[in-house]
């Protein structure tokens, strides 16, 4: 790899959440991300991380991410281990920490960890000694999907620097959310939540995020739009909202010309957003799913001091 | 080497020679000898009496807590009421109020009997306000005063809607209080942090501070229209203060509690800070998410953990209680939100109090008054240093200084945030009804 004469050693061992991390480090992620991009293409570098054996735990439903991060980690030559926990000890009744501990022991070095939980990640930094990346705990964070979502409006937009971001969707229970206010302020862009009020709960708290309750107020000016998914199992009161809410090509025009759309999926076509505009020339959420294994090929090598 | 002593042990004859002596029902605060003979304070002492020396040391009467878990019966193993009452003595305690909400709850005339032993402190049996603290029948409450239980609690929850105005009435007739876990289940909703900037950005399901003061708002309307003593228990906003305050004004027969948790550490304590309400809190981010850190009522916002100390300093709040709530490791080595609520309280309230005082937030009486005769006050009993007297009372060092740690607990469990933290307050020697307790 030729980017790793001069760097610096990485500094941290684990990657629970993006709040913490500096604007240097944020932009190294996503360089190595692209030059991992064209490795990859080029099926070049398949051995930086031969002699780590990636733990894929996932106690909650994943395609994108745990696809995604299983590929990174064979891409670069790692042994991955899935615990499916359906199939595992932890329908037994084992906890957390005692399923982790095993599988410390049984040799893997990197946990990829996804669960219900907010500081599930965390936790699992405390009690064992592998390098833990946060797949997803609870509302919390979700990492890697603000490094991804943040290198894809990188590319959009040319870079984030006093742009302004738009999250539209129920903000208070997303850690996609929270982890994109922090990615995009830390790369001086400037982020907007917007909602009905019980979507933004608690937003008005963060220093420095706007928040708009009405769809106009939410686009205006917004350089690009966010659209959460709606998460159905939530309740019927939220289809209403979601009908007022639901982005599509007209609303779009509220936003500046020619603005993105992004999103985490899974989508709701339909719910948050429409078919039409989830599919045509604004969407970005292609990109956002492609930019997924090179974002963590880039993180799974700086964490093992491989890059 | 510190040991314990029974309640039931031979009666002590000492001397404390020139230590602060702090009875808050003389209202006195003097430099003076104590003298113990034959298990009374006395004039006189005994001519084998031990000479200790009381210089730079405090004399209080000793503690009373209101709200204890010693978690029997029960099969948890987290505490014993033999445990439990080694951890009051070791913190000051004489007596302890037992709270029903053991496995199985303490709803009868029989297990209010079994919960009092010959142990190392005076313990008191709450009995349950309601069958199996189910909230739907009440239990026999005027059975259970005769057997000794000192009040009446479903703790853990509010009294249901269906019981509260029985209970209420009930507890009038019988002339005990109600102790009041206040917390309305719909308002709280499953949060576990108290809502604010710090549950929002650690993604945690967020406390409202209208579910205590609901609650609050409901039992004080309670105990006007029947008269009954209400004690409000735990409580952790400035909201819930200030509804007292007035409702006194107006005469109801209302009293409060709150814990050292809720006093000193905030909210800020989730995310990682361990610096107190009156410090600057710090962002460690690694120590984010600690189970210890749960309890319920959430740890308050800065600003309400400033007004129950202004509360106490003032007043408006009767009593620290330390809702200590022994739990097993494997109850809190689990995510944040997963984690059994609760801290233990039993050997660090004192110094948590002294923090609070050597940084100018509380009058040293004030904590001692808050220990002692307030609390006893709130169960019809009293705390007396006066001649005659059974010698009942903590002698504590307040500068000395701790270091927290599991080792150093008398408790079965060592579920508090403070471990590791080094904290002001050292106890010499406790006394319960004349008999030493404690000492090290």
């Amino acid at each position: 790899m030729t980017v790793t004469a001069a760097a610096p050693a990485w500094a941290h061992r684990h990657l629970i959440d993006v709040e913490g991390l500096t604007r240097v480090e944020i932009e190294r992620i996503l360089d190595l991300a692209v030059q991992m991009r064209a490795a990859r293409t080029e099926r070049r570098d398949r051995s930086l991380l031969e002699s780590e054996t990636v733990g894929l735990a996932f106690y909650e439903a994943s395609t994108r991410t745990r696809v995604s991060f299983e590929l990174a980690a064979k891409a670069l030559g790692a042994t991955t281990v899935d615990l499916s926990v359906a199939g595992s000890s932890v329908t037994k009744g084992e906890s957390l920490v005692d399923t982790l501990r095993t599988l410390e022991r049984t040799g893997v070095s990197m946990l990829v960890l996804r669960h219900s939980a907010a500081g599930a990640a965390d936790l699992a930094v405390r009690t064992t000694g592998m390098h833990v990346l946060n797949a997803g705990d609870g509302t919390h964070a979700h990492p890697t999907q603000a490094l991804l979502d943040s290198l894809t409006l990188r590319e959009a937009l040319g870079g984030l620097d006093g742009r302004l971001l738009t999250i539209v969707g129920d903000v208070a229970h997303s850690r996609v959310a929270r982890s994109n206010i922090h990615a995009i302020t830390i790369l001086g862009g400037r982020v907007r939540v917007a909602g009905p009020p019980s979507w933004v709960a608690g937003l008005e708290t963060w220093r420095g995020v706007e928040v708009a309750t009405t769809v106009e107020d939410a686009l205006r000016g917004a350089d690009a739009v966010m659209a959460l998914r709606v998460q159905l199992e939530r309740g019927a009161q939220l289809d209403a909202h979601a009908a007022e809410w639901r982005m599509d090509d007209d609303r779009m025009e509220l936003a500046a010309p020619g603005a993105p759309i992004l999103h985490p999926g899974p989508t709701n076509e339909g719910v948050e957003i429409t078919a039409e505009l989830a599919n045509g020339p604004r969407s970005l959420i292609g990109r956002q799913v492609e930019n997924g294994v090179p974002v963590r090929m880039a993180v799974l090598a700086l964490l093992a001091g491989a890059a | 080497m510190s040991s314990f002593g029974l309640i039931d042990a031979l009666p002590a004859n000492l001397v404390i020679v020139g230590a602060r002596v702090i009875d808050p029902a003389a209202g006195t605060d003097v430099l003076r000898d104590v003298i113990v003979r034959d298990g009374a304070i006395a004039d006189e002492p005994a001519p084998d009496a031990e000479r200790i020396d009381g210089r730079g040391l405090v004399v209080a009467p000793g503690f009373c807590d209101l709200h204890v878990h010693l978690r029997e019966p029960g099969s948890s193993g987290a505490e014993s009421i033999e445990s439990g009452a080694r951890a009051a003595a070791h913190g000051g305690f004489t007596t302890i109020c037992a709270m029903p909400n053991t496995d199985p709850p303490i709803d009868s005339p029989e297990l209010v009997r079994a919960g009092t032993r010959d142990v190392a402190c005076r313990v008191r049996p709450i009995g349950a306000a309601s069958e199996g603290r189910a909230g739907e029948a009440a239990a026999d409450l005027a059975r259970m005063v005769d057997a000794g239980a000192v009040a009446f609690s479903d703790d853990g929850a509010a009294l249901s809607g269906t019981l509260a105005k029985s209970v209420f009435a009930a507890a009038a007739e019988l002339n005990v209080p109600v102790i009041e876990h206040a917390e309305d289940p719909i308002h709280a909703a499953g949060g576990v942090m108290r809502a604010g900037a710090a549950a929002t950005r650690l993604g945690l399901p967020p406390w409202p501070p209208e579910a205590e003061i609901a609650v609050v708002e409901r039992d004080l309307a309670l105990a006007e229209e029947t008269g009954a003593h209400l004690h409000l228990t735990h409580l952790s906003t400035l909201g819930a203060l200030e509804r007292i305050a007035d409702a006194r004004g107006r005469g109801v027969r209302v009293t409060c509690d709150v814990t050292p948790h809720h006093l000193a550490l905030t909210d800020a304590w989730v995310a990682g800070s361990r610096r107190f309400a009156w410090e600057e809190p710090d962002t460690d981010a690694s120590r984010a998410y600690d189970g210890a850190c749960r309890v319920n009522p959430p740890l308050a916002s800065r600003e309400d953990a400033l007004a129950l100390l202004a509360g106490l300093a003032d007043g408006t709040v009767d009593a620290i209680a330390t809702d200590h709530a022994p739990h097993p490791p494997e109850r809190k080595l689990v995510p944040f939100e997963e984690a059994a609520p609760g801290i233990i309280g039993l050997e660090t309230a004192l110094s948590v109090g002294l923090a609070a005082v050597e940084a100018g937030r509380l009058k040293l009486p004030t904590l001692v008054a808050a220990l002692s005769a307030g609390p006893a006050a709130v169960i019809g009993e009293s705390r007396s240093l006066a001649a005659g007297e059974p010698a009942d009372l903590v002698l504590f060092d307040p500068a000395a200084r701790w270091r927290v740690a599991g080792e150093s607990l008398a408790s079965h469990s060592a579920n508090t945030p403070l471990l590791g933290m080094e904290l002001p307050g050292v106890v010499r020697l406790t006394m319960a009804a004349g008999r030493i307790t404690y000492r090290s």
